[in-house]
């Protein structure tokens, strides 16, 4: 475990220092979703409709468009080698930087995601499932995302492949977690939405540092 | 395994099956299409246009049989890292995206007269879009690298992290279906296959599946001689420099020799 | 007594064949010298040492065993010392060197990061950022931390580049102390690093035209024309 909690803590402290990177995520989701009422009319009815798919949407795209860096900088400056190469399983490294990555995007996005949800005008009945959903959908996205960011290592145009190769696997939390947000403002139990993203998290951290582990070995060959 | 496997193996045992399977892919088809445009009866509501499932239904098996089959051979590349099985999935994604796709026309044509609409987001057709797009992806990846032997293990990885995550993703699609469903008279679950049907079904389900296996071999066998092309090229053969002449005759006897025996 | 060794090894990357054929032998306290020219497979071969890369044939062994079986055991007792320095930009290089030490597991950590500053001469910029490292202090930083923690065999390639004459003779100072230690050391380099008498492995001599490779492996190939019962027809 000290290993998982030593990459833990080097990557949270590079993107501490190098900072930019949560801001801007958070600063792209901002943007995104403020670009939907440009898109519909300001009607605040149709944006009360829309407000929990766009903010998952919004989400994530944000948290894709940050991926590539999860594993790329390492990759390029021979870090990543020595990962592969210390006497620490793979997997928990793995697990540690999706950790890291978790940390820097997708908790700042849960806290920004109300805010959002009060310009689109939701209902407040929502707003907590709408985090809830996000606490358990975001760090799936990181995880699953992970793999993709493994998998493009050393490829041309690795950003926009990225998206390619992971948006499909994310369906089902987008599914799920507009779901949960829905059923919330339709007065409904939004528990088995909840259970089922739930569900995808545990599945996740299960099997994906085994395929992003395999990925990354891959890539070091 | 590893013996089968082999590619001059592969090679040998291919070049016999051929123009049999070829053969039999023609008469499948023949006979489904004869079946199907002719000799099967129409629809009392739909008319002619049932006649198009002849083709939907069998390209929308064969977008989930290639699936499966690119996640298998992923598979058989990760456990016994063999190269083989690597260029089967290669060959078979962009048949199996081709197919999906086909599934998807066709079904656009056939919705149009039936249903009013060129698209619904209907469960089966939002499935069978996402599949097109893990192709896709599939195809991009492998063809994004440098060496191709890269390419072809991270989609390996790639086939079977899809393989993993399409059940999860029919479910939800269907969980999301069920929950907007809109009010519509549409009888999402086509007609109901009458005998006299299935039979030209039948015919075009193997018919397909055989013409698969054909372009399979073709594709492989493409691969294996690309490579081998590519090997003879790194090997100096082809240097043509006149101080080379005796490196390049003797490349030459060993291929020549290779000519000969084939 | 450690022995390291490797038998048949044969490489290709991507689909050009590295070297083929290749063993080696070596004890503790031995020095290994790689050489041959450009793409002989310098760095291949100590990659394929280290277990990031999978020989195409043959195996590695430490003490008779077998590297692929137990990859973690070979990790903690190797140091590899690839091209890039993995120095990271924004962090000090006392924190650079910290993350190694916590992956090592080493006890006692600020002070073996102490040591391996002194020996490379670099101690005074314990609290610099990365950033501001030259290229020789970059690789100084990278050489000290193959100092960190115990371990039996150091993986270098090429691990003067950039660095002064000077700093090299510390690179000779640190591989005798190691190999006094009863490590054993595996190094390519360009220009002549001062090693009491290494043994020489020149890859040269391991390189087969692909054309003859192909003939005598088809059942290796994935790219072979024939196998060799049919060219015998």
């Amino acid at each position: 475990m000290n290993g998982f909690f030593a990459i833990l803590r080097r990557d949270l402290s590079l993107a501490l220092r190098q900072g930019a990177d949560s801001v801007m995520v958070v600063a792209f989701f901002i943007v995104t979703t403020t670009l939907f009422p440009f898109g519909v009319g300001p009607e605040a009815n149709i944006l009360a409709r829309i407000a929990s798919g766009v903010i998952w949407v919004s989400a994530l795209l944000a948290a894709m468009l940050s991926l590539e860096r999860v594993f790329q900088t390492d990759y390029e400056d021979g870090t990543l080698e020595l990962l592969t190469l210390s006497p620490v399983s793979l997997e928990l490294l793995v697990l540690g930087k999706v950790l890291a990555h978790w940390l820097t995007t997708g908790l700042p996005l849960i806290i920004a995601a109300p805010l959002m949800a009060l310009m689109l005008n939701m209902d407040q009945d929502g707003f907590i499932t709408l985090m809830v959903a996000m606490l358990l959908g975001t760090p799936a996205l990181s995880l699953i995302g992970a793999i993709g960011a493994a998998l493009i290592l050393g490829a041309r145009r690795g950003g926009v492949l990225v998206s390619l190769l992971v948006l499909p696997l994310y369906i089902p939390v987008l599914i799920f977690g507009a779901g949960a947000v829905e059923a919330a403002l339709l007065g409904i139990s939004a528990t088995a939405q909840l259970q089922i993203m739930a569900a995808i998290l545990l599945i996740a951290l299960a099997a994906t540092p085994f395929a992003t582990a395999n990925a990354v070995r891959q890539a070091m060959e | 395994m590893h013996r089968f496997a082999k590619p001059s193996v592969f090679l040998k045992l291919t070049d016999p099956i051929l123009p049999w399977l070829a053969g039999a892919t023609a008469i499948l088809i023949a006979a489904g299409l004869y079946f199907a445009l002719f000799a099967s009866p129409i629809d009392y509501q739909q008319g002619d246009t049932v006649r198009i499932m002849y083709l939907h239904v069998p390209a929308a098996w064969m977008g989930l049989f290639c699936y499966v089959g690119m996640a298998i051979c992923g598979a058989m590349s990760l456990i016994w890292k063999h190269p083989l099985a690597d260029i089967c999935a290669r060959a078979t994604a962009p048949i199996g995206a081709t197919f999906t796709a086909l599934c998807l026309i066709t079904g656009s044509l056939w919705g149009e007269p039936m249903w009013g609409t060129w698209w619904v987001w209907d469960a089966r057709l939002t499935s069978m879009l996402i599949l097109l797009f893990l192709y896709l992806g599939y195809i991009a990846l492998v063809n994004a690298f440098d060496d191709p032997e890269r390419g072809s293990k991270a989609g390996s990885a790639l086939a079977l992290v899809g393989a993993i995550n399409v059940p999860i993703v029919k479910f939800s699609v269907d969980w999301w279906n069920t929950l907007h469903q809109p009010a519509s008279i549409v009888r999402m679950d086509g007609p109901a296959v009458d005998p006299s049907m299935q039979l030209p079904l039948a015919l075009m389900i193997l018919g397909f599946t055989s013409y698969y296996f054909v372009v399979l071999i073709l594709r492989v066998r493409l691969e294996l001689n690309e490579r081998r092309i590519r090997a003879l090229q790194l090997s100096g053969m082809f240097d043509e420099r006149p101080d080379h002449k005796d490196a390049g005759s003797r490349n030459y006897e060993a291929g020549h020799n290779m000519e000969a025996n084939q | 007594m450690a022995d390291f060794s490797g038998s048949d090894l044969t490489c290709l990357r991507g689909e050009r064949l590295v070297f083929g054929g290749l063993s080696f032998a070596a004890k503790s306290g031995d020095a290994v010298m790689l050489r041959g020219r450009n793409g002989a497979g310098k760095s291949s071969l100590l990659r394929v040492m280290a277990g990031l890369l999978s020989p195409r044939s043959g195996q590695v062994c430490w003490d008779g065993e077998s590297i692929a079986d137990d990859r973690i055991a070979h990790h903690a007792r190797l140091h590899y010392l690839g091209h890039p320095d993995a120095v990271k930009p924004v962090l000090s290089v006392r924190d650079n060197l910290r993350l190694w030490g916590q992956l090592r597991g080493v006890q006692n950590i600020e002070h073996e990061i102490d040591a391996a500053l002194d020996v490379l001469d670099i101690h005074h910029l314990a609290r610099v950022s990365g950033r501001y490292l030259s290229s020789g202090q970059k690789r100084r930083t990278a050489l000290a931390r193959i100092l960190m923690g115990q371990s039996d065999l150091w993986l270098l390639d090429e691990p003067t580049v950039g660095l002064d004459r000077e700093s090299c003779g510390e690179v000779s100072r640190m591989i005798a102390d190691f190999r006094a230690r009863g490590g054993i050391v595996i190094y390519s380099t360009h220009i002549d690093l001062e090693v009491d008498n290494p043994t020489v492995l020149d890859l040269d001599e391991f390189a087969i035209p692909m054309v003859e490779w192909l003939l005598e492996h088809p059942e290796l190939d994935g790219t072979s024309p024939v196998s060799t019962q049919e060219a015998a027809q």
